[in-house]
């Protein structure tokens, strides 16, 4: 397959697969003739639908140069598929941005080529890998997570290519910290999010202003739960790395969670690794990043599984959540996503 | 281990799931009213919370030396709140019963209560207002009960906790429902529901306890699915079009594909192909050739849908302008009478400062008169001597503007009667505003 994606360290340049030449209206783009929606019957995924795609056009038309954080997870490849309701058949009027942390699964690279590959819109890449050997990151021990080191590199392509504003695929239901933030998010001059000193958001009439050197997170998926996530995958019949589904994967048992074993972990003395069939509710840093015992093959049977899971989504799948109970409101006062 | 992307099989056996509505509310409350311990309450016995929460709420409730549950640990999230066992901000929660998705901006009772009420009441179709049992009536609940109107709220539960404090009485009950009725008879809320209820308990929030067998009513959940969602009115077909440009795309390229269309979300009524329209500003008038989305063609459209419209002439059309419908077209002003929520930290300043309204996908430069008056809250008096606004106060201003808006009258339709008030130096936003009228002095611009 052809690679769409360039590195910084192969190539300076921030232009990435030639979409001049792809023919016009994009690719994926589908028409067929559409039965007038009842409005009563409108369900919550129409009202949230309708509002991601809102918050969208709304960044188009407020700032100069913004990017959609792009990770190959499914609330990012939920948030490209609105992105395509909001401005096809046109362009994106903005790039898609994934920052490496060298520690991803495999799986989820090779879904995120192919996606925009199909997707023919361009990817930018910049990798802690970079920020390490440019020693901007400063890493303890080769295997530790990198989830926070990933804000360094995020805050320096920030800087590096004036971005104003951040498209992510948080949500409000992940944690408690994300659930006090706004839809528009303000960073200071230092990427940094201050949870007592946040903009009045009012109505729907989003303050999108910031001076040079500040920039904005948002999160058009604000609203949505890791439900809505599944069932709107469902409705779209939307493409997903293959981890999210059940498969038989050698697993460390460590307290509540099931460490995947990988170059970056290994049984410990004393510890056993078994085989289990597994998927992963998340998808991020290989090293940090657990699945949950499962046998869903399918999406329907996650969505099942789902609305009656007794464990929130970062629960038990997340090593560095686990650390104390303010880590992620840590982490994103220091510029995380 | 599966090494292909998969794709989806038949998920019909969730389908019922997909039509369940979306309803907003709030929850206000003074400091100690128990309002963090109700929501963790309501969330526990929707079995919306999982089990590791409940873990995590078991933990912190043991670390502070308490027995069992402390629920009023679900929502206080960030350190410095825990740390000073305040709630600093506006949170949102989800959940979803057999019959509903909810959202719950839920809103802190200290000293921003205006500030923070109004942040999180601008979305919501329901307000919900905690009364503590023992303090009876207190000048708090008027303020949210007031706010709550301001913002346009028409639907108020009064839950009534900590029953459980004064034996379940019904007499005092009923003191505060009618003490309460006095006061929002000078309001406008269309249906006020009152609930006695024990969120510690658990009586009446979801479960209906058995410590009140002389209340008929709704639990608070029951209240909650049965509440109307105001906001699906925007989108009849009696509600005049009203479509804010946020974008205009131009893909370019050859025939129909490389057309350009209009995009934005219809914030009121509806619109079908072949419908005369109205550009504003300019007030030049065309038709709808095609409403067309990523899905596919649409012969008509309701608010609150996204859409992209495309016009049968080659007409000049930018972000910022509005689409209305030929009939009950607004007017288009540059000075308006508005009620203004302050929420700045600095005073409303009537002369140096330069502030910028938004309004729909529109903003312009704006200057602030001194306000006509300054409404106290508690007592609904007009202050008409204020020399300004503050952090935390309402009132009645005009606003005079460099451009002419169209505008609605918020009380009739509160996409296109609302407005932020920004400072164009620290880009903070300052006010929230309400649209009245116009001017009588201003004169119209065009209509």
């Amino acid at each position: 397959m052809k690679d769409n994606t360039v590195r910084k360290a192969e190539e300076k340049t921030v232009a990435v697969c030639d979409v001049s030449r792809r023919p016009q209206p994009a690719p994926g783009f589908r028409r067929k003739r559409l039965t007038v929606p009842d409005v009563a019957a409108w369900g919550t995924l129409e009202a949230l639908e309708s509002e991601a795609i809102h918050v969208l056009r709304e960044v188009a038309g407020e700032f100069r140069n913004p990017v959609l954080l792009f990770s190959g997870g499914k609330d990012s490849v939920v948030l490209t598929r609105l992105a395509e309701k909001a401005f096809r058949p046109g362009r994106f009027p903005f790039a898609l941005l994934h920052i490496d942390t060298g520690h991803n699964f495999p799986e989820v690279i090779a879904f995120r080529d192919r996606f925009v590959a199909g997707l023919g819109e361009r990817l930018i890449v910049r990798s802690v890998e970079d920020s390490i050997r440019g020693g901007r990151v400063v890493l303890k021990s080769p295997i530790e997570s990198r989830n926070a080191s990933q804000s360094v590199t995020l805050l320096d392509t920030i800087a590096e290519l004036g971005i104003d504003a951040c498209i992510g695929g948080a949500r409000r239901d992940e944690e408690k910290a994300r659930a006090k933030e706004r839809v528009f998010s303000f960073r200071d001059l230092f990427g940094e999010w201050d949870p007592r000193n946040q903009r009045p958001e009012l109505w729907n009439l989003y303050n999108a202003r910031v001076h040079d050197g500040q920039h904005m997170r948002v999160f058009p998926l604000s609203n949505w739960t890791e439900l809505d996530v599944w069932r709107y995958i469902a409705r779209e019949e939307l493409a997903v790395p293959s981890l999210y589904f059940a498969h038989e994967r050698e697993i460390v048992r460590r307290g509540p969670v099931l460490a995947p074993v990988s170059d970056l972990i290994r049984p410990a003395h004393g510890e056993a690794s078994e085989s289990l069939s597994v998927r992963f509710r998340t998808v991020g840093d290989m090293s940090c990043t657990c699945p949950v015992a499962s046998r869903a093959t399918t999406v329907g049977e996650i969505i099942a599984e789902t609305a009656v899971a007794r464990i929130s989504e970062r629960g038990a799948t997340r090593l560095d959540d686990q650390a104390s109970e303010a880590s992620m409101e840590l982490r994103k006062r220091e510029g995380y996503f | 281990m599966a090494t292909t992307d998969m794709l989806i099989d038949d998920v019909d056996s969730e389908a019922p799931a997909l039509s369940k509505d979306l309803l907003r509310f709030i929850t206000a409350g003074s400091v100690d009213d128990g309002k963090s311990t109700l929501i963790g309450r309501l969330l526990h016995d929707a079995q919306a919370l999982m089990e590791d929460q409940i873990d995590a709420l078991a933990r912190a409730s043991r670390r502070r030396g308490q027995e069992g549950l402390d629920l009023s640990y679900v929502t206080d999230g960030l350190q410095g709140e825990r740390e000073q066992g305040i709630t600093i901000d506006v949170a949102y929660r989800s959940f979803e019963t057999a019959r509903r998705r909810f959202i719950i901006a839920d809103t802190p009772g200290h000293e921003q209560y205006t500030r923070n009420m109004v942040t999180g009441a601008t979305n919501a179709d329901v307000a919900v207002i905690l009364v503590d049992a023992c303090k009876y009536w207190l000048p708090q609940s008027r303020r949210h009960a007031c706010v709550a109107d301001t913002v346009g709220i028409r639907h108020l539960i009064v839950a009534v906790n900590k029953m459980d404090l004064i034996g379940y009485c019904q007499a005092a009950f009923e003191h505060i429902r009618d003490e309460f009725l006095d006061f929002a008879a000078r309001l406008h809320f269309e249906r006020v529901v009152f609930i006695p209820i024990s969120a510690l308990q658990g009586d009446m929030i979801v479960d209906r306890g058995a410590n009140l067998p002389w209340y008929e009513g709704p639990t608070l959940l029951e209240a909650l699915e049965e509440a109307e969602v105001p906001s699906a009115a925007y989108g009849s077909d009696q509600a005049p079009l009203r479509f804010p440009v946020q974008w205009v795309s131009r893909p370019g390229g050859p025939g129909r594909a490389g057309r350009r269309g209009y995009m934005g979300r219809i914030v009121s009524g509806s619109v079908a192909a072949g419908d005369e329209v109205v550009i504003l500003p300019s007030g030049r008038v065309t038709h709808v050739e095609e409403i067309d989305t990523y899905d596919g063609v649409l012969a008509r459209a309701h608010a609150p849908q996204s859409v992209t419209l495309h016009f049968e002439d080659d007409v000049d059309v930018a972000r910022g302008d509005m689409i209305v419908a030929t009939t009950q077209r607004p007017t288009l002003v540059n000075a308006l009478e508005a009620t203004i929520c302050w929420l700045g930290s600095e005073p409303m300043s009537l002369r140096r400062r330069r502030y910028l309204i938004k309004h729909g996908t529109k903003t312009v430069a704006a200057v602030l008169s001194r306000p006509s008056y300054r409404l106290d809250i508690t007592t609904l008096a007009r202050d008409t001597e204020a020399a300004t606004l503050v952090l935390n106060d309402i009132g009645r201003v005009t606003v005079r503007m460099q451009d002419a808006l169209p505008w609605d009258p918020y009380a009739v339709n509160r996409a296109t009667g609302a407005f932020i008030v920004i400072d164009a130096l620290t880009n903070d936003t300052v006010a929230a505003g309400m649209i009245e009228g116009p001017v009588s002095d201003a004169g119209v611009v065009a209509s």
